[in-house]
């Protein structure tokens, strides 16, 4: 046993690596459906955008004020598409989620290829922040700093996502918009200013993702819809509009994308549709996801 | 009502609804359109019949998505996946086993409507927005695995060297006999899904569109029709994906991707969910601007497709309507129920 965990060591940090960073990603991808109904195919584009944002800003020789610098741009940018989008999709607001998940994969298409004719088709690196870009040991195996610093991150923003959905008045809001969403509106709150700002938070989340993915992923065409994929995956697999289950999910599928990999080379691409069948045959409605099937 | 026959009208189907005078009006524009596409290598130039054979492969593709959108309310994102099944089945057999006629066609069904069914079985408990999201994590992972899979796929560098399909063991060596192929295929495929559609079958599927609690309690069980249409659609994605095979010679991980899908759908809304025929429309103006535009934007095909999606989604309503699971009186509403 023991060997065998040192053996994996190395995989099970990367998988908890990816885990945080898809936790980012797919909470607000959750709360956004699991509120407004709106399945925003655009986030794995706004990802896209903060991984490029991340390699203009840091490029090759990475600084700790351009990198906080990309961070903090990442998300105010971020919270403005956010905001963008939840007043696109209010036209649409009594028409069915298709054509608001159209109208965002539209958005998608859009962004992915202007980025791809401002950057070109090669794939960028961005490097990491100084003091981070190095290795330590862990345990006996050595480990890049920043994907640590990242599962640090990760578990950071987890708590404080908490914080803010359990503890405070938005997060009051929020949940009870998940909860019934009319009965919200009828009590007086003006429902569209809580969507707008959790798609706001949502979006400056997926973007602040992306920079922080970048050291790791860098930033290609292809990327966008490689992590949608997986934060869809967290999304299903943890239930909709549940932190807990984005959570849970991400863990779980950072584990199946980076053990699952290295274990069972041969059958990587099957371990991942293996995990969401498995959890969709036992829970149709998600590990934590309470009226997902109800939806129609 | 009593039938009015005239002379040269088709045979009547034994399932099909009693209504000869309206089958009649919409078969002769469809026959109209075939004699047309089958003269078009007669007098266009070889580059536009390439062309005319990729749209058809794209509308074959689309009007199967149909199937599953517009008349079972299924929004797949993931319909690529088994079109892309196809092609490398269909592929695969034509350079290791044979390349005579049928038997890639035969291939691509058998394929895609295995993979549609390995999938499907769970997919289709799903509904709506969650159907969505479960088909488009499918079809990006089977997009993994093609890619992945180098030994018989090719991997990222596809599926090459595919042989002309042959007909009595003369290989339809030109443009226009290619052409004829694609045409037959794809006229195959399509009266397939036109004769779904139109059976007793079709009209339960259109009901559990539109109302599938009611469904239930007439006493169906709509998972197994649901799980029916999506092995059927998948199976004639199949035969789309065979002609794309053998049509363009080259199979890549890209033509089973997201944007294949993505594309697939927008013909869909564009042309109009639930009529089979408009989203033949819709992928062929969705193929011109990507090929014959695509050019001159550089490649960038796609920026003008999704605008297009966006301008879509806001000014076709009507385009969209067939895709909103339920909403009014449609027209396709089916009235006749089956006992």
């Amino acid at each position: 046993m023991l060997t065998w965990l040192d053996a994996n060591l190395v995989s099970i940090l990367n998988g908890l690596a990816i885990g945080s960073l898809l936790f980012i990603l797919a909470v607000g991808l959750s709360l956004v459906f699991g509120m407004m109904d709106v399945l925003n195919l655009a986030h794995g584009a706004l990802f896209l955008a903060g991984a490029y944002l991340g390699h203009l800003f840091v490029g090759q020789q990475a600084g700790w004020a351009s990198f906080a610098g990309a961070l903090g741009v990442a998300a105010v940018i971020g919270a403005l598409a956010g905001g963008g989008l939840s007043v696109m999709t209010e036209p649409l607001a009594h028409r069915s989620h298709l054509d608001q998940a159209l109208l965002t994969l539209g958005v998608a298409l859009v962004v992915a290829e202007l980025l791809s004719i401002a950057f070109g088709n090669d794939v960028q690196s961005v490097a990491a922040p100084p003091g981070l870009d190095g290795s330590t040991v862990v345990l006996g195996s050595t480990y890049p700093v920043y994907r640590l610093v990242l599962i640090g991150i990760g578990a950071l923003l987890a708590v404080a996502v908490h914080v803010v959905i359990e503890r405070t008045r938005l997060g009051l809001l929020v949940r009870a918009a998940v909860a019934d969403r009319e009965m919200v509106s009828a009590l007086g709150v003006d429902e569209r200013r809580v969507k707008a700002a959790v798609f706001g938070i949502g979006s400056a989340l997926a973007m602040v993702a992306g920079v922080l993915g970048g050291p790791i992923y860098g930033a290609r065409p292809g990327l966008d819809s490689t992590v949608l994929i997986l934060a869809l995956v967290v999304v299903v697999i943890g239930g909709l509009g549940s932190v807990r289950g984005a959570l849970i999910g991400a863990l779980v599928i950072g584990q199946v994308e980076s053990l699952g990999r290295v274990l069972l080379a041969d059958l990587a691409s099957f371990v991942l549709f293996g995990a969401l069948a498995l959890v969709l045959v036992l829970r149709p409605q998600g590990l934590f996801g309470a009226r997902a099937q109800a939806r129609t | 009502m009593t039938p009015r026959t005239t002379a040269d009208a088709a045979p009547p189907s034994a399932t099909a609804a009693p209504e000869p005078p309206r089958r009649l009006l919409r078969a002769a524009p469809m026959a109209a359109t075939v004699v047309l596409l089958a003269a078009a290598p007669l007098f266009l130039a070889p580059y536009a019949t390439t062309t005319l054979s990729r749209i058809l492969v794209f509308a074959l593709l689309a009007a199967s998505l149909d199937l599953l959108v517009g008349i079972t309310g299924l929004p797949s994102l993931g319909h690529a996946a088994y079109f892309g099944v196809g092609a490398y089945a269909a592929g695969w057999i034509t350079i290791h086993l044979t390349p005579a006629v049928p038997v890639p066609l035969l291939a691509g069904a058998a394929f895609g409507g295995v993979a549609a069914a390995a999938t499907g079985w769970f997919a289709v408990r799903s509904a709506g927005v969650f159907f969505l999201m479960l088909t488009l994590a499918i079809g990006e992972i089977v997009r993994q695995v093609a890619q992945s899979w180098d030994s018989v796929t090719g991997g990222s560098n596809g599926l090459y060297g595919i042989d002309l399909p042959s007909v009595a063991g003369a290989p339809l060596g030109n443009v226009g006999l290619l052409h004829w192929y694609v045409l037959a295929g794809a006229v195959l495929g399509y009266a397939v899904l036109r004769a779904v559609a139109a059976s007793p079958f079709g009209a339960v599927l259109r009901g559990i569109r539109d109302n599938e609690p009611r469904m239930r309690a007439l006493g169906y069980r709509p998972y197994g029709y649901k799980l029916a249409a999506f092995v059927i659609a998948g199976s004639v994605a199949g035969v789309a994906g065979a002609l794309l095979a053998a049509q363009q010679r080259l199979v890549t991980p890209s033509d089973l991707g997201f944007t294949t899908a993505a594309l697939a759908l927008l013909a869909v809304v564009i042309g109009g969910a639930g009529t089979l025929w408009g989203p033949c429309l819709g992928a062929a103006v969705v193929v011109l601007v990507r090929d014959a535009l695509g050019p001159t934007l550089d490649g960038h095909g796609p920026l003008l497709l999704g605008v297009v999606f966006i301008a879509v989604v806001y000014l076709l309503p009507r385009g969209a309507a067939g895709v909103r699971l339920r909403r009014g009186p449609g027209r396709e509403q089916s009235e006749q129920e089956p006992t």
